[in-house]
């Protein structure tokens, strides 16, 4: 499942950028698979925690599986906004060459793959690197931000592609962001320690 | 009050659904291994089964729930006769084993009790060793023709009841030495050595610790594949544990029967959720 909300943001991208709408469009009716292992998931998760009263390290990865299973069916939706704004973007002669939104890219799917790994090999150290990678995203989205307002300025019809670039950082950004929750569930799921909303825990 | 959750076609129907547990349950039914229909139980003038009608499935794990004093125990109890011995007791309706019924005349109650074993709440071995408490069975039905069959039928019967390994160095020493959870396995091999079909357990790990727990609800997981077998445990989580089908039962009545994980996620009936939820009970 994460292999496959990874793979649907990177063709999100790659199509925004090479106006790919072949791609585009396979991204827009693709989100099937991932909605039924969302349910899947879930259930199996239902029934462990009826059934067999998980405790401790055990109650904490259902949880911690329940949780990121919901973060990573909402990376899945937000590939599909991605490439809605894609396929708008494409009808419109671009505004300027691409450079930090595919970096923005990059970096989302790097931080889902580091916090999915580290998932699977329960490694806080990697989950915690993930947690630092999310300010670079933060600060790209803000230069995304105010560079594409100076092309609006100068010509209002950038205005309504820029306003779709600058939609597409902004879900850049929430992958980001549920990159990160799922590495606050692993170190939760390994070492019990809430490290949300900046509550550091002893390790930090 | 009318029991539609046992009527057949609702149950099998209940059964197509998806299961993660046993991908058997995703198949077609197994076999009615045990069938009782309209079955009532007198103590004296008491009525403590009312009208209970359940088809229980071969190879498959099923747990009887339900409060004390509901008749749980009673029920599993009529499905080999060993109410038979109380005075004053009395039934009403049919118990068929494979189609047999159980309580025609001329049925041979020793027969039946070796096709349909039992284990106890209490492990109870024979002041004797371990070995002659597998192989005492074995003897009184003259089921081994010479002494290396007896001694091979022990050694199957230990091994299926997980207890081989620990004590295949001290056979000849007394059962009594043994733990309680380790007694409790001697009296599974014990019921196995006859080999029955199917294996009634009265509460079978209500007095061990949680380890040993464990290993009895592992060994009922592994001995499905050849029996079917039948649990009346006081313990909720247990039954969610070990068991393909909860059978819940109130006041001497069967309330609701079916797949454990709908009893325990999903209930039809009230009261079956108000006992699972612990609100009574």
């Amino acid at each position: 499942m994460g292999g496959l909300a990874e793979e649907r943001v990177r063709a999100a991208v790659e199509g925004l950028v090479a106006r790919d709408v072949t791609l585009i469009d396979a991204v827009l009716a693709g989100d099937e698979p991932i909605n039924a292992l969302h349910i899947e998931v879930d259930e199996r998760c239902f029934r462990l925690l009826a059934l067999h009263q998980p405790m401790a390290t055990d109650l904490r990865a259902i949880v911690a599986a329940v949780k990121i299973n919901t973060d990573l069916e909402r990376v899945g939706d937000l590939a599909v906004n991605i490439a809605e704004a894609a396929r708008r973007y494409a009808g419109h002669p671009p505004v300027k060459k691409l450079v930090d939104i595919p970096m923005m890219g990059t970096i989302a799917q790097a931080m889902l793959r580091d916090a999915l790994d580290a998932f699977v090999r329960r490694d806080t150290t990697l989950a915690r690197q993930v947690l630092n990678e999310d300010d670079r995203l933060d600060e790209l989205k803000t230069r995304v931000f105010r560079e594409l307002l100076t092309y609006m300025m100068q010509a209002p019809t950038a205005v309504e592609p820029a306003l779709d670039l600058i939609l597409v950082s902004r879900h850049l950004e929430r992958i980001g962001d549920h990159a990160t929750n799922i590495a606050e569930d692993v170190i939760f799921m390994v070492s019990a320690l809430d490290v949300r909303h900046h509550s550091p825990g002893p390790e930090a | 009050m009318t029991h539609q959750v046992s009527s057949p076609t609702r149950f099998t129907t209940g059964l197509s659904v998806r299961d993660g547990r046993d991908p058997a349950l995703n198949q077609a039914p197994k076999a009615v291994k045990i069938d009782v229909e309209h079955l009532s139980f007198f103590y004296g003038v008491k009525r403590a089964l009312e009208d209970i009608s359940l088809q229980i499935q071969a190879n498959l794990v099923t747990a009887f729930i339900g409060p004390s004093g509901c008749g749980k125990s009673t029920f599993l109890r009529t499905l080999n006769r060993m109410n038979d011995i109380i005075p004053g007791a009395r039934i009403e309706g049919h118990v068929r084993i494979d189609g047999l019924d159980a309580y025609a005349s001329g049925v041979d109650v020793v027969k039946l009790r070796r096709k349909v074993g039992m284990v106890f709440q209490k492990s109870n071995p024979f002041p004797k060793t371990i070995f002659e408490n597998v192989a005492y069975g074995l003897r009184i039905n003259g089921l081994a023709a010479s002494k290396s069959e007896l001694a091979g039928r022990v050694e199957e019967s230990l091994k299926q009841a997980a207890l081989w390994g620990e004590v295949k160095d001290r056979l000849h020493e007394s059962a009594l030495a043994m733990s309680g959870g380790q007694q409790q396995r001697l009296c599974i091999a014990r019921a196995l050595a006859i080999r029955p079909d199917i294996i009634l357990m009265d509460e079978p790990a209500s007095a061990l610790d949680p380890i040993a727990t464990q290993r009895i609800e592992e060994l009922v997981y592994d001995l499905k594949q050849a029996y079917t077998i039948v649990i009346v445990t006081h313990n909720m989580q247990q039954a969610a544990r070990i068991s393909d089908h909860t059978a819940f039962f109130w006041l001497g009545r069967l309330v609701e029967y079916d797949r454990t994980d709908k009893i325990f996620t999903n209930p039809s009936e009230k009261l079956t959720e108000d006992y699972v939820t612990g609100r009574f009970g």
